[in-house]
């Protein structure tokens, strides 16, 4: 192949550049999560912060090594394009806060090696690193990757201070009772799967609480909708990502579940609580918006918007696990091809089968 | 201003790119008028088509304005001197193109006196016929003046056969750095409508729509005024866009008609013409002058005094250089050479390359302006299908082209490729997009042209293998014929003697 010929030395036009690059992407991606990790931080304390940091490296960590066992002979330049920092922040935001330090490193592994390098590295990988990390753990390892906490802020008396934080996050002790909880949807699974309906269970005492300011048990991810929602349209006004896959994920989510809810109260939740729990938000506007795993035109990101968030309904309502977003992500990333292949945008001068326009009779030389 | 850019994130209509546009202080500048330099480089191919043919002879002395070249063919362009002098050679010097390959060109040693020759002029140009004008055009060696240089005459006598309604003006300008244009229209706005109307005299357009793109509001304003009075050339401000100054896009958006893919925009009654070319259209029907000089525009980062000069034609970038102010420091952190726009200029090797009929601009730019990067693998953002004006996946063509696949290449819209250059422009990795599709193109056009010279030879081959049977089954044919003549001489006679025997 001339591929060398054609990179080697580029002589075509443009002469000029707008100055963006995937560093600079990545890092505004980043910088819409810092709002909801730090509250997450606040809100699950020092483990949580442990749990974020050792994700992250270990993520760049496994990079670093990929690259070099690959014969890669500038690792520097790609390992801190960003791409694998935020795969290992994204992971982190969906980890239960408390989880202990081998589920950030087998983590990692999983999402940077599996994920990704295995497929030729950035760009080329079909599933989103972090969702098959996700949900490769939540297989393996059920019981620590259910295992909630309820909030207890840093300012709290009761909060594991610097170094019980640390032996907390090294030594995977099994966590006290009281301050075990299960998230809304895991809770409604339950107690459903037990044959108490909706109107019960939740409104039981133990109910889990739902907020919009996220005082509730969940990962970094989900406790602060609204912080994610705001990091998620400061993606959309900087122009990282466009409307179309968020609306359309939480519409695919939001109607069935409208629809559901209105007819049978006492079996299908709420919208309020589909969007406010678990992955919803994180899911639309951090998830199903990369890049590389989901489709490049308008119409072909709606269509695959609406695809995870209805399978991500469907996850939740009937099948085995409470959560569903990693599932549908997944689903939907193994359709990406197929939706690029048959949803492409319209050729000026060409009808969308892409042929010419006709050329008016009367007009013709 | 934040809120409306806040706001079109959220209409996909939203094609084509926002630059930076670097054209102050260059466009505010007063236009400079260079002297003729000492010889003058005149290749024969100015223009698109057939190049020229010399008509004159080393050592002949010319006057300003004579014919030197004459044009062959169909699509074609004569040249003229850009001044009086002696021709001093017909030979092969460096073409304004990056590879540094030579072009045959006449070279002309200028005597100083600039005399012109006889020039018919034209006072009433409105009593002329759309036929004579276009005859004095192409004698004037008029092409487009906005870079493609496609023979304007052509154009002209096209439309007027495909009965066009419609002029479209270019006055968009929409490649950053460049402001000859905008120069033009602010300094010469009266002869650039009176060229328009000439136009719509030989085309029989019955209305002239001028594009302006509205970051040049003293042009526009200069237009307005000039145009009052005539109500078929209306001034239409356009949005500042790249790339508002393509065809098919400003016939978009001044017309709301689309320019079918396999037609031309006289298909649906529209012709293009560029502001610039209007004025020299005025001059060679009014004047009879021909096409000997143009505006330039001198800009970039290293050029100490950017600013728009009047160069005959043929002038040597390096003098132009020279003339305009030099580069700082002599040229310390020159990154690059380029004529043209910064979006679809050419980079060329060295400053010996002459200044030709479509010559808009010659950049001089340091390291920051080129920003030349490695390229990062594709992160399939999908930047540069927001970014494509005809509506290609840029990434899907170049990840087919990177496997040699040409022909899903094609099937994605390679052949509408309009090489604009937004998608490379706004990519994050750096991925010389455009370079991909002119290689693949060349590549397509390399192996239509070793396909159309294999069939040639296996047709000739055929014709061949054919040939051979047919002599061959000839000669088998004549000599059975023999054979069986021979036998039956044979037979009479022996028939013969058994009669005289008996």
């Amino acid at each position: 192949m001339n591929s060398a010929a054609i990179t080697a030395q580029p002589i075509a036009s443009p002469h000029a550049h707008g100055g963006n690059s995937v560093t600079r992407t990545m890092f505004r991606v980043q910088m819409a999560l810092v709002p909801a990790t730090l509250y997450g931080f606040w809100l699950f304390g020092w483990p949580s912060f442990f749990l974020w940091l050792l994700t992250i490296l270990s993520c760049l960590g496994f990079e670093a090594l990929a690259l070099k066992m690959m014969g890669v002979t500038r690792i520097k330049r790609t390992l801190f394009d960003g791409s694998a920092l935020l795969t290992g922040w994204l992971l982190a935001m969906t980890l239960p806060p408390w989880a202990p330090w081998w589920v950030a490193v087998v983590g990692g592994f999983i999402a940077i090696v599996i994920g990704k390098q295995v497929f030729g590295g950035v760009g080329q990988n079909v599933f989103n690193p972090a969702m098959v990390a996700r949900v490769a753990l939540l297989v393996s390892f059920p019981v620590p990757l259910t295992m909630w906490v309820s909030p207890l802020p840093l300012t709290s008396l009761a909060a594991p201070d610097f170094i019980d934080g640390l032996r907390i996050f090294l030594t995977s002790l099994p966590q006290p009772d009281a301050m075990a909880s299960a998230s809304l949807l895991g809770h409604a699974k339950t107690e459903l799967s037990r044959g108490i309906d909706l109107f019960h269970s939740l409104a039981g005492e133990h109910a889990p609480a739902l907020s919009w300011i996220g005082a509730r048990s969940g990962s970094l991810g989900e406790s602060a909708s609204l912080l994610i929602l705001a990091g998620g349209i400061y993606l959309i006004g900087v122009g990282i990502i466009s409307w179309h896959t968020p609306a359309a994920v939480l519409a695919g989510l939001a109607i069935p579940a409208a629809i559901g809810h209105a007819v049978d109260p006492g079996h299908y939740l709420s919208v309020s609580a589909h969007m406010l729990s678990g992955a919803a938000m994180l899911g639309a506007f951090f998830i199903a918006t990369d890049y590389v795993t989901s489709p490049n035109t308008p119409a072909g990101q709606i269509v695959f918007g609406l695809g995870v968030g209805f399978m991500t309904w469907v996850i939740r309502t009937w099948g085995g696990y409470p959560e569903g977003m990693a599932f549908a992500v997944l689903l939907m990333n193994a359709l990406t091809p197929v939706i690029d292949r048959f949803i492409k945008p319209r050729i000026l001068g060409r009808d969308r089968k892409g042929k010419p326009l006709d050329i008016p009779e009367s007009k013709g030389a | 201003m934040g809120f409306m850019n806040f706001f079109q994130h959220f209409l996909s209509d939203d094609w084509g790119v926002h630059p930076d546009d670097h054209k102050r202080p260059a466009a505010d500048q007063p236009v400079r008028i260079m002297p003729v330099p000492a010889k003058l480089y005149l290749p024969l191919q100015q223009h698109l088509g057939g190049p020229a043919r010399p008509a004159v002879l080393v050592g002949q002395k010319v006057k300003k304005g004579e014919l030197i070249a004459e044009a062959q063919g169909m699509v074609s362009a004569p040249i003229h001197a850009p001044t009086s002098g002696t021709i001093a050679a017909v030979t092969e010097i460096t073409a304004p193109h990056p590879s540094g390959l030579t072009l045959p060109a006449i070279i002309l040693d200028a005597d100083g006196a600039d005399e012109w020759c006889e020039l018919q002029g034209c006072d009433d140009p409105f009593a002329l016929s759309a036929a004579e004008i276009g005859k004095r055009v192409a004698a004037a060696g008029v092409v487009g003046m906005g870079g493609a240089a496609f023979p304007s005459a052509v154009k002209l006598s096209g439309a007027a056969r495909a009965s066009v309604s419609t002029l479209v003006m270019n006055g968009g300008e929409c490649e950053p750095y460049l402001s000859c244009d905008d120069r033009l229209m602010r300094d010469a706005a009266a002869g650039i409508v009176d060229g328009i109307r000439i136009m719509l005299h030989a085309t029989g357009a019955k209305v002239a729509l001028v594009g302006i793109e509205d970051n040049k509001p003293e042009a526009i304003a200069a237009m307005q005024a000039a145009a009052a009075g005539f109500d078929a050339v209306q001034i239409r401000p356009v949005p500042a866009r790249y790339p508002m100054g393509s065809e098919k896009q400003l016939i978009q958006v001044l017309t709301g008609i689309e320019v079918p893919a396999d037609g031309r925009p006289a298909d649906i009654g529209v012709i293009v013409h560029n502001v610039g070319t209007a004025l020299a259209v005025r001059a060679a029907v009014r004047e009879g002058k021909p096409l000997i000089s143009r505006l330039v525009t001198v800009n970039g980062n290293c050029a100490s005094q950017p600013g728009n000069i009047e160069v005959r034609i043929g002038t040597l970038a390096e003098e132009v250089i020279a003339f305009a102010g030099g580069l700082k420091g002599e040229g310390i952190g020159l990154a690059r050479r380029v004529m043209g726009g910064p979006m679809m200029g050419m980079q060329i090797p060295h400053w010996r390359v002459p200044v030709v009929k479509g010559t808009s601009g010659i950049l001089a730019f340091d390291a920051v302006e080129v920003a030349e990067q490695e390229p990062n693998p594709c992160i399939r953002c999908g930047s540069c299908v927001k970014a494509c004006p005809m509506g290609l996946l840029p990434l899907e063509m170049s990840s087919r082209i990177r496997n040699e696949v040409y022909g899903e290449a094609i099937d994605l819209g390679l052949k509408d490729c309009i090489a604009c250059g937004c998608c490379a422009y706004v990519c994050p990795s750096k991925i010389p997009l455009v370079q991909y599709f002119v290689h693949a193109k060349g590549e397509l056009a390399a192996q239509d042209r070793a396909k159309l010279r294999t069939d040639a030879t296996k047709k000739l081959a055929l014709q061949r293998q054919e040939r051979l049977e047919r002599e061959a089954r000839e000669k088998a044919e004549a000599a059975a014929k023999r054979k069986a003549e021979r036998e039956a001489a044979a037979a009479a006679k022996a028939a013969a003697q058994t009669e005289s025997v008996g």
